[in-house]
């Protein structure tokens, strides 16, 4: 089996594993990130969402045979940036925060958005995030704190 | 042993298809969700497979005098945010699954997965677009109507991959998207309609109506369609009766998990109903 090299969290890696295998069974098992979740296994929950050369992804869809060459970012990786902190910083102000499950999903979510996009509207934030599933909040929580985040953290994207 | 190829360049790929036996992948939204076999697992391609979502060469938009030529593995999200994209496709693309899954799905996946709830066939079907195949021997280009040939089923043989999708450039004044489905994303139509009329001087010049997800394929009607050219826009809406009476006998929607028949078919002819009266 060749061995596949891509960029993790900013760091070189290379590893040979089956180019079908999940990449969020990689990130999870070889790379002990579990930080990226398995929600519904399907596409449909934004759990397992990760950024790809910066722009979110479903890791549960996603063959390691596409990592090849790409710059990929989990919550690990994307964690403790000032981007993060805003991020991080409004959903605990906003109570977008319950279980949990959703959350480095979110945060995913909102970084590729606000990468994107520094100034989106409410229309455009519910667009952002409508691959991301939560059980808990009722989303009105999350979609302020995004609002939040762009409006604090204003410079930083 | 089961082959796993990941070409360098379309040559390299038709000539690992060549053999007839194995599956291609583009962004793998349909088939790794359909093969999957759970958490920590392999999905399952017991033939071989093929990827092809990396090839650059299939990566373009290109506007020509008279049509938008888009390479197979452009992204979708790609193609809602180009400028040269025809707006109601854009409109399309917009409601199809996520932000997420949009930046690895491609309209080639979309063709030849064939369902007939896909959601950019519709707008296919609707422009009369073109499908280019090419193999390791040669190439061809179809209708799109001839490329899908049943619920679930395609032409294609399986040396051959779609390349390129041509959508033809028209003048509208008036165009519709209409679909209806359980989430704003993520979700798989219950039924969908599509529409486009241009309109000239209180003559209709051009009008073409497309409904998916209500039988086997696509539906549209040309014959129908052609007898409404160079009517009065106040005599169509006159005949707005009698012409949902002819497209509801191509309407035999089916009944499944999702949605059934009589919403199915009541929810199309209101959207046709309502596309004649605002025209
Ligand atoms: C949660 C979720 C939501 C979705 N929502 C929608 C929706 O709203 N609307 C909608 O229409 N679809 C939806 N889909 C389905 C899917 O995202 C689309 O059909 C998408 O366009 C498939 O493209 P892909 O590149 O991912 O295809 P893949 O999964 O890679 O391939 C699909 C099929 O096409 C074949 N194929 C791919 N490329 C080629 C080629 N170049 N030549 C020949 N054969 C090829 C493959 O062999 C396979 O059989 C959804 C899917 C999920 C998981
Ligand atoms: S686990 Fe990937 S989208 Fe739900
Ligand atoms: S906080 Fe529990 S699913 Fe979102």
């Amino acid at each position: 089996m060749e061995s596949i090299e891509f960029v993790l969290n900013g760091k070189p890696v290379s590893i040979r594993r089956h180019p079908s295998a999940r990449l969020l069974d990689v990130l999870r098992e070889d790379f002990g990130l579990k930080g990226t979740k398995e929600g519904c296994g399907e596409g449909e929950c934004g759990a397992c969402a990760v950024l790809i050369d910066h722009r979110i992804v479903n890791s549960c869809c996603y063959p390691l045979a596409y990592a090849r060459g790409k710059r990929i970012t989990t919550i690990e990786g994307f964690a403790g940036t000032p981007r993060y902190e805003a991020i991080a910083r409004a959903m605990g102000e906003e109570g977008g925060v319950q279980c949990g499950i959703c959350t480095p999903g979110m945060i995913i979510a909102a970084e590729s958005l606000l990468d994107e996009n520094p100034k989106p509207s409410e229309e455009e934030i519910r667009v952002g995030l409508s691959g991301n599933l939560c059980r808990c909040t009722g989303y009105n929580m999350i979609v302020k704190a995004i609002r939040r985040a762009a409006k604090e953290g204003e410079g930083l994207w | 042993m089961v082959e796993h190829i990941v070409p360098a360049t379309l040559a390299e790929a038709l000539e690992a298809i060549a053999d007839g036996k194995k599956e291609v992948i583009a962004g793998g939204t349909d088939l790794m969700v359909q093969r999957r076999k759970g958490a920590g697992r392999l999905p399952d391609f017991p033939d071989g497979l093929v990827y092809l979502f990396d090839l650059d060469e299939l990566k373009y938009v290109r506007k020509t005098a008279d049509a938008l030529h888009i390479g197979a593995m452009t992204p979708l999200e790609e193609l809602l945010k180009h400028p040269h994209v025809p707006n109601l496709l854009k409109t399309i693309i917009a409601e199809m699954a996520s932000p997420a899954l949009r930046r690895v799905a491609t309209i080639a996946g979309n063709i030849a997965n064939a369902s007939p709830a896909g959601d950019s066939l519709i707008y296919l079907y609707l422009i009369d677009a073109n499908v280019k195949l090419i193999s390791a021997s040669g190439e061809r280009s179809l209708p799109i109507h001839e490329i899908i040939t049943g619920p679930k089923t395609t032409c294609l043989t399986k040396q051959e991959i779609i390349v390129e999708i041509t959508i033809p450039i028209h003048r509208f004044t008036h165009e519709r998207f209409k679909k209806i489905g359980p989430r704003r994303s993520d979700a798989i139509s219950k039924a969908s309609f599509a529409a486009a009329a241009f309109i000239e001087e209180d003559i209709i010049r051009d009008f073409r109506v497309a409904f998916g997800a209500v039988s086997a394929t696509v539906v549209r009607c040309k014959d129908i369609e052609e007898t409404l050219k160079g009517t009065r826009v106040d005599a169509l809406k006159e005949a707005s009766r009698s012409i949902i009476e002819r497209y509801a006998s191509h309407i035999r929607p089916i009944d499944d998990q999702r949605s059934n028949k009589v919403y199915r078919k009541t929810v199309s002819t209101n959207l046709l109903a309502d596309f004649i009266a605002t025209l």
